[in-house]
């Protein structure tokens, strides 16, 4: 069996959003829908049992999806816009 | 992503095998992001469980893991602390696994008062086996072995941990997330028995019994139930009836027995020096 | 010359142990049993040991088979009560193939039964008392001397094997003093687990490629590994309906009776050209072999084989007993236990006679002598 992690699974991603990306892994999704009912925002939906982002530009980054699916399913990365480049920087990981 | 959970996971075990909508794998996420922060290498870390869904756990981290006999994690997990008292030593265990067949185990724990931090994952049911029910399942509450509503009286594991001498006991639920994180390493930081309740969900065996719509409706009835310790002494009683507290509930200091029992055996081994 | 000591058989058992490298004692009080550990307590924290008295049976056992796991040569001792009580974590200790001692300090059963009183009726238990198919080694000392070097020997043997070794006396051989010499260190073996030599990236705790007896690391040693009781690959991973199931516990059990030769010791007395044989073990050997003296002064041809190992059962040795005999007299203090192997191995090829008893004496050397003329 390939060796399967988080950081080597296949995601689909939701980048239109300059701000904040979202990264699901559909292999890992059991379609609780615990990300969808507790979004602030409604950003994301289910369909065909899995989650789904709909609406990237109501997303805050709350992480709150992140930190309640149980599935390793679903990540936010918040991205700094420096208004003065263009160019954008991932938050780096705090120590 | 701004946590590496792959360093922790033992490589090809996800997706684990709890159910959708079972809160463990929120629990089992805060547990590597705490042990994270406490900066404790890999080696020096065993997870010891019992049987059960909670039980789980330990096959899916990268550490020193021990997956033993239904309600026996805390005998193992003494056998290695005594033998390596320099190292971590975790109990994972469900709520029938530690207080009903482990039961005796859990309070002598305790009253040894022993550096080992036991994390109870209480979802109220025994799920692994279809839903009978446990020492914590509610009142009132539909189970296959309580088919008309539960009428078997509960324990409150705080209160049985406090009773029996742990000297550090605290709840959280896997709906405060962010506050779990700082439980369990407070939990694990402190040196002695810690024992820490974390309220959970079983959708399967006992949300769909007892008209719980969904998972989430299992976590927002957590948001609503319990409350954090310091809400009771602000809130109008009203507003914190039938609700249970979370964070840390109790803790005093006390001697160690790894310390207390190496500390007898340096001073038998002085004495013989003198002796001899 | 060693040292020469007085010692109860309980007092020799603690004694081996620690010649043998024990330095973790778990246990329960227990009649006839409890000396070993307050032996234990007296001397293991001299030595940085840990000795502990759990809350109950279950909890000792679970604590050495911890211990182990942390690269401990651990102990626990106990009677029938206690022994059924620890059954289901000793499948643990024998299905995750971890090295440790338990003694059983034989008392009449079943239940209560006589705490103060000898029996052998748990040697049946010793091998099918924990479910599941699974590999067992059993010694049966039956002299103080005896109780010292096989538990020395038991230990060995866990450590060699990678099994949970049971050892087995009775309350009169437990609780009798006699004179014993504790020889000097290095003058009996003590063998050590065979441990990885490999990167800890390639370690698998249960490598059957390594041999019938895969090398195991300690915890924390910089070998992470997974132990479970659920049935295993090598890799220490769950596994449901695989052949690797069948195949892995066909290597436990191969573990064991593979290696017979190494494992079975017995003592016989005047047996070459004997008529009747007497197949006894523990005090009831005691009294065998004092029978057989009286037999032969009677002219009787008669002969003891009095087996140091009871599991894996000698069954050669029983069979070509068997073929040159005219009856096997088995003494044993239970209701017949150990006949019915010796009945096995014979195949009808000659009689095989039992003498039991359960009052909490034991069986005297006349009530053997009397057998062995009945048959003879």
């Amino acid at each position: 069996m390939a060796n399967v992690q988080v950081t080597t699974a296949e995601k689909i991603e939701a980048t239109e959003n300059p701000e904040v990306k979202i990264s699901i892994i559909p292999r890992f999704c059991k379609g609780c829908e615990i990300c969808v009912k507790l979004c602030p925002t409604q950003v994301l939906a289910m369909e065909m049992f899995l989650v789904k982002v709909i609406d990237i530009d109501k997303c805050n980054a709350c992480m709150l999806c992140e930190l309640r699916c149980p599935d390793f399913a679903i990540f936010v990365d918040k991205k700094i816009v420096d208004k003065k480049k263009t160019e954008e920087q991932e938050i780096p990981k705090g120590e | 992503m701004s946590f590496n959970y792959d360093q922790y996971i033992r490589g090809g075990k996800l997706p684990h095998i709890w159910c959708p909508g079972c809160t463990y794998g929120i629990v089992f996420k805060s547990l590597l992001r705490a042990v994270d922060s406490l900066k404790i290498p890999k080696d020096d870390i065993a997870l010891v469980s019992g049987i059960g869904c909670a039980s789980r756990l330990p096959g899916y981290v990268d550490w020193n893991t021990l997956h033993t006999t239904h309600g026996r994690a805390l005998p193992f997990a003494t056998g290695l602390k005594m033998s390596r008292p320099d190292k971590k030593v975790l109990v994972v265990s469900g709520d029938g696994d530690a207080t009903a067949i482990g039961g005796n185990h859990f309070i002598h724990a305790c009253r040894r008062n022993i550096d080992i931090t036991v994390i109870v994952l209480n979802n109220f049911i025994y799920g692994m086996t279809g839903g009978q029910h446990s020492p914590t399942t509610p009142i009132g509450h539909i189970a296959t072995t309580m088919p008309y509503g539960n009428v078997d009286p509960i324990f409150n594991i705080p209160e049985l941990a406090k009773g029996a001498g742990a000297s550090w006991v605290g709840r959280g639920t896997a709906y405060h997330v962010p506050a779990l994180d700082k439980l369990i390493v407070e939990a694990m930081q402190h040196k002695g028995l810690s024992v820490l309740e974390i309220i959970n969900a079983c959708p399967t065996t006992h949300g769909r019994r007892n008209k719980f719509k969904s998972p989430t409706d299992m976590l927002l009835w957590m948001k609503d139930s319990f409350l954090p310790i310091t809400a009771f002494g602000k809130l109008p009683p009203e507003k914190t009836a039938g609700k249970l507290p979370t964070g840390v509930l109790f803790k005093k200091e006390a001697p160690e027995f790894c310390d207390t029992y190496y500390g007898m055996v340096e001073r038998l081994k002085k004495q013989k020096e003198k002796g001899a | 010359m060693g040292t020469l000591k007085l010692l109860q058989g309980n007092e020799a058992c603690a004694e081996g142990a620690l010649y043998a490298g024990c330095t973790f004692f778990a246990g329960y009080p227990i009649t006839p049993a409890t000396e070993v550990a307050e032996y234990l307590a007296r001397k293991l924290p001299f030595i940085g040991g840990v000795i502990l008295q759990m809350e109950d049976e279950i909890a000792s056992v679970g604590a050495i088979i911890g211990a182990s796991l942390a690269g401990r040569k651990s102990m626990t001792a106990t009677s029938g009560p206690g022994f059924s009580l620890k059954q289901e974590n000793l499948g643990f200790g024998m299905l995750c193939e971890v090295p440790c001692v338990v003694i059983d300090v034989m008392r009449g059963g079943p239940s209560t039964g006589v705490p103060t009183g000898p029996s052998q009726s748990d040697i049946m238990q010793c091998k099918w008392g924990t479910h599941g198919d699974h590999p067992v080694i059993c010694l049966a000392p039956a002299y103080v001397q005896e109780i010292f070097s096989e538990t020395v020997r038991a230990f060995n043997l866990a450590e060699k094997y990678r099994t949970p070794v049971i050892l087995v006396y009775d309350e009169v051989v437990g609780h009798m003093r006699e004179k014993i010499e504790i020889p000097e260190k290095g003058v009996l073996p003590v063998e050590n687990r065979r441990r990885p030599t490999c990167p800890p990236s390639e370690y698998k705790p249960f490598d059957e490629t390594k041999g019938d007896v895969p090398p195991v690391a300690d915890f924390f040693s910089g070998y992470r590994q997974h132990i479970t009781g659920l049935n295993h690959a090598s890799d220490g991973f769950p596994v449901n309906a695989s052949p690797r199931i069948h195949t892995d516990e066909q290597r436990l059990i191969r573990k064991v009776e593979g290696n017979r030769k190494d494992i079975i010791r017995y003592e016989t007395v005047m047996l070459d050209d004997a008529e009747v044989a007497v197949f006894a073990y523990g005090v009831s050997g005691r009294s065998g072999k004092n029978a057989v003296e009286l037999a032969r002064d009677e002219g009787i041809k008669a002969g003891l084989f009095r087996p140091l190992t009871i599991w894996p059962f000698p069954e050669e040795e029983v069979a070509a007993l068997a073929s040159r005999v005219r009856a096997i007299v088995v003494p044993e203090l239970s209701l017949g236990q150990i006949i019915y192997e010796v009945d096995r191995c014979a195949k009808g090829k000659c009689k095989v006679e039992g003498i039991f008893r359960v009052d909490g004496d034991p069986i005297t050397p006349t009530q053997i002598l009397d057998k062995i003329k009945e048959v003879k």
